[in-house]
């Protein structure tokens, strides 16, 4: 075996391929699920990017194989978002770590890798072809084209592409590939990711067609699409040496003070200024003076491009430790907001507003102001519910979100539940496992601090975990209060069952005793108990 | 109660009357509740208190009884009405067996409550409603012909009348068995058939199984005209009213044999002046019973052998010093004796002088008192 063998280069593509553990993709069920939720999710970001309310139609149909183990099936997706231009297709979608950028908002994937490794494990399984469609514009024909990725050197191969009229003046995109997977396994993970993002995304309409035929729809309650997050630099807590490095390659600035003012986000000429005076850099002259022509040499002395590695290295230490930055801008995410996350909760709860309003049901929810962790900006969204349409399961319900992605998995190392657990909820009247209690819990972040690769539960960070235990407190302080009601109803219904129960007894027993032949009418009596009692329509027999 | 002239000829007819009140007591408080009702309203029910409070000691009838205080169960009270309810049915149940002539155990009142859905949670909230009816009614509750599972016996020459369903006018002498009769529902609701005073003009009861089989076999019953009663300890409260019919219906006088230690003395004492526990019924004691032995000074005066007194024994005694029942000039010096001497003997400690001696020598000097005052 030669070095050069041991150490060939792989392309991004390939290595994903050698590495598909690590985005979700292990086993035939686990992979279905993935490639549903990645390319869903791709949909969605493309739907709300335009502020479109979203239509998402999902088919999954089998081809070959058993249907209770790992078989061969096509997958559909359409939606209605901004659509693909044609000449962008095949970069967009055979070809993996296509536009990366290092600006920073809110989105649900990160370099919408997800996407790319589903057709990737499609055409590795199946060695199909992806069918793409896609039209940006009502107006203009719509374009296909068969797709296949070159794995080793990570270039898009088309196979065929052909434009045909939009006569339905049809916006969006289509994306029908074969891929294997178990649905049979998958499946409860499958229908809960879309119950679950129906909460979340309470303005899109959910379409799934299952292998066995069976169709759910999810309908939005809204046509409100919160605004898409703006793009922003990044924030000086939040970069590395090598992010730093990178962003000099690129930088145009001829000073340093030039590069932190334009890279980075809340610096100023002043806070510039400050900054480098405290990082011990050289300063240059103010801006009145700078008009002066510099000579080659000096300019290059203070060419940022030229920092040595030892400065890089101390001026990223130095962003680290310095504290006069303004916070990072919240503007690049997107929360749902109290109103959404309310209206997705109850739709899919199915809580009323009149359960609310009468009394049977609760439902709180609320928008932290933002906070950052190491110079992420972050907002934590909450959302209590309580009422007899929550089924208990013997424990509170916990329901996680990041950037309105369901998270459904190892929920017990997840910071959330961290903070539900060690919330003493007897304080708030809550029984745990027997008050119908279910949380929401929603971070927006332009970093989410996934523990893992995996992205299925969110490290304890102390901001984060800060944030999410005020959350849940502020939005219980009126649980309190509506559990004492149910409590106290429920009492009054108990005292009311047992006369119900007893008083006819009595009847019968004293009748049978006294030798009379007809027992006595209680019914007055019973009704007498009733009007100071039991409040609630429905439990008051007539 | 009995006038004298039936006590003359023969006892019969007592148990039945009994009987009637008891149905008509029940009757009653039926037709109460039923009234309450008719009337459109809550149904309430008085009786007296049980709480130690309203537990007295009645200097004249030498025994406890239930003070004033009366408590009144409502059924407008969510938590009155269950037990209310349930005290209605157990009336009920007690109301069928009676009538019918059928026993039942208290386990069985338990289990036949499911039946109407009238569940009690344990063995020991059934027994308190028990409790309540007797409270109720005055009637204790082997006059429902609901009966404990403790049994004792009884053996003299002493013919019984049956009462019960196919046994009607049947008898039976006690002395025909020579392990004793079982003192059981059908003996309990047994009239009795006068017997001949030369035959049998007193009552023994005794502690002790061993002892009373011993007094069998030395003849006892016929060498001091005796009718036995084998108490088994504690004596039940079937065993004390017999005793008390016994001594009242047949005039016998009453003898009480009992280990010498506190506990021994408090068996003695229970016959005579009935349990705080029944405070609430009448007609179990027999006031005017004698706790022959064995006595703390027995212990001195024969030079028994004994034990020392526990902890346990001691501070039972104190217990007992302040208790009224034990304010008679025999029992105090009972007690003194027993702190002095620090002491207790069993009944079979008289074996030390050989197995006879009890009968022979101890028993006919115990047998000439008159009663415990002196």
């Amino acid at each position: 075996m030669t070095v050069a063998e041991v150490f060939q280069e792989i392309s991004a593509a390939d290595f994903f391929y050698r590495n598909r553990d690590i985005a979700g993709f292990t086993s035939p069920s686990r992979s279905i699920y993935s490639t549903i939720r990645e390319l869903v999710e791709n949909s969605l970001d493309a739907c709300e990017t335009g502020g479109i309310p979203p239509d998402i139609y999902v088919r999954l149909s089998h081809e070959s194989g058993p249907l209770d183990g790992p078989g061969v099936y096509d997958l559909r997706i359409e939606d209605n978002g901004i659509g693909v231009p044609g000449d962008v297709i095949p970069s967009a979608f055979g070809q993996v770590l296509y536009g990366s950028k290092y600006k920073l908002r809110q989105t649900r994937g990160t370099f919408g890798l997800g996407g790319k490794m589903a057709l990737l494990y499609g055409q590795i399984t199946t060695h199909g072809e992806a069918q793409i469609s896609s039209s940006t514009n009502p107006k203009q024909k719509i374009t296909e084209i068969g797709l296949r990725t070159d794995i080793q050197h990570n270039k898009p191969v088309v196979l065929k592409k052909k434009t045909r009229p939009n006569s339905s003046h049809w916006k969006g995109t289509i994306i029908e590939f074969k891929t294997e997977a178990d649905y049979s396994r998958a499946m409860p993970r499958i229908l809960e990711y879309f119950k679950q993002t129906a909460i979340i995304v309470p303005y899109a309409n959910l379409t799934f067609v299952d292998p066995r035929g069976r169709l759910y729809h999810f309908t939005r309650g809204t046509t409100v699409v919160p605004p898409a997050p703006t793009e922003t630099s990044p924030h000086p807590y939040g970069v590395d040496v090598e992010t730093v490095q990178r962003m000099l390659k690129l930088t145009t600035a001829k000073t340093l003070q030039e590069f932190l003012r334009k890279s980075f986000q809340r610096i100023g000429d002043t806070t510039a200024r400050n900054f480098l005076e405290y990082a011990g850099f050289h300063i240059e002259e103010g801006p009145s003076k700078r008009k002066r022509k510099l000579s080659k040499k000096e300019a290059e002395r203070r060419d940022p491009k030229n920092l040595s590695a030892a400065d890089i290295v101390r001026l990223v230490n130095a962003m680290k430790s310095y504290e006069h930055f303004l916070s990072p801008d919240p503007t690049s995410l997107s929360p749902l907001g109290a109103d959404l996350l309310a209206t997705g909760i109850k739709k899919e709860l199915e809580i009323t507003d009149e359960d609310v309003q009468n009394g049977s049901a609760f439902i709180a929810t609320l928008q932290r102001k933002p906070a950052t962790y190491s110079g992420f900006p972050f907002i934590i969204e909450v959302g209590i519910a309580s009422g007899k349409q929550i089924e208990t399961q013997g424990k509170i319900l916990l329901f996680r979100f990041a950037n309105k992605i369901p998270l459904l998995f190892d929920e017990a190392s997840d910071v959330s539940w961290k903070v539900v657990d060690q919330i003493d909820w007897r304080s708030y009247k809550v029984i745990p496992g027997e008050t119908p209690l279910a949380i929401f819990i929603h971070v927006c972040s332009t970093k989410i601090p996934y523990k893992t690769v995996g992205k299925e539960f969110i490290a304890d960070r102390p901001e984060v975990e800060h944030e999410i235990l005020n959350a849940i407190r502020e939005a219980s302080r009126n649980l309190r209060i509506y559990l004492s009601r149910r409590e106290h109803l429920a009492q009054e219904k108990r005292r009311v069952d047992v006369f119900e129960k007893y008083l006819p007894k009595m009847a019968q027993f004293s009748t049978k005793l006294s030798r009379a032949k007809k027992e006595p009418d209680i019914k007055p009596l019973l009704k007498g108990l009733i009007k100071y009692g039991v409040e609630e329509g429905e439990e008051e027999p007539q | 109660m009995v006038s004298k002239k039936e006590k003359k000829s023969r006892s019969k007819g007592v148990v039945k009357e009994r009987k009637d009140h008891v149905l008509s007591s029940l009757e009653q408080l039926g037709g109460q509740v039923y009234d309450q009702l008719a009337k459109k309203e809550f149904p309430t029910v008085k009786m007296p208190s049980r709480s130690i409070a309203n537990i007295i000691y009645d200097d004249k009838t030498r025994q406890y009884i239930l003070g004033k205080r009366n408590v009144k169960r409502s059924a407008r009270n969510v938590r009155h009405i269950r037990p209310f309810t349930q005290l209605l049915w157990t009336a009920m149940f007690t109301d069928e067996l009676t009538g019918q002539n059928k026993t039942s155990t208290l386990r069985d009142v338990f289990y036949s409550a499911q039946a109407y859905e009238m569940d009690f949670q344990d063995q020991q909230e059934s027994d308190s409603l028990i409790t309540d009816l007797e409270t109720v009614t005055g009637f204790s509750r082997e006059d429902f012909n609901v009966f404990p599972e403790e049994r004792s016996a009884i053996f003299g020459d002493l013919t019984i009348e049956y009462t019960v369903p196919g046994y009607e006018g049947r008898t039976l002498n006690l002395a025909s068995h020579p392990d004793g009769v079982m003192i059981g529902p059908a003996l309990t609701t047994s009239e009795f058939v006068r017997p001949d005073k030369k035959k049998v003009d007193k009552v023994i009861a005794i502690e002790k199984g061993g002892l009373f089989t011993r007094f069998i076999e030395e003849r006892v019953h016929q060498r001091f005209n005796a009718v036995l009663i084998h108490t088994a300890g504690q004596a039940p409260r079937a065993t004390r009213f017999l005793l008390r019919r016994l001594n009242q219906e047949l005039d016998l006088p009453v003898y009480i044999f009992t280990d010498g230690d506190p506990w021994g003395m408090h068996i003695a004492m229970v016959i005579i002046s009935g349990s705080a526990n029944a405070a609430h019924l009448r007609e179990l004691n027999t006031p005017d019973a004698i706790w022959g032995g064995v006595w703390a000074t027995d212990i001195v005066d024969y030079k028994l052998p004994s034990d020392p007194l526990t902890d346990l024994d001691l501070k039972r005694l104190n217990e007992l010093e302040k208790d009224p029942r034990y304010a008679g000039g025999l029992w105090q010096r009972e007690i003194d004796t027993f702190r002095k001497v620090r002491k207790k003997s069993e009944q079979e400690a008289f074996s030390r002088y050989g197995l006879t001696y009890i009968v022979d020598e101890y028993l006919p000097k115990k047998l000439k008192l008159k009663s415990n005052e002196s």
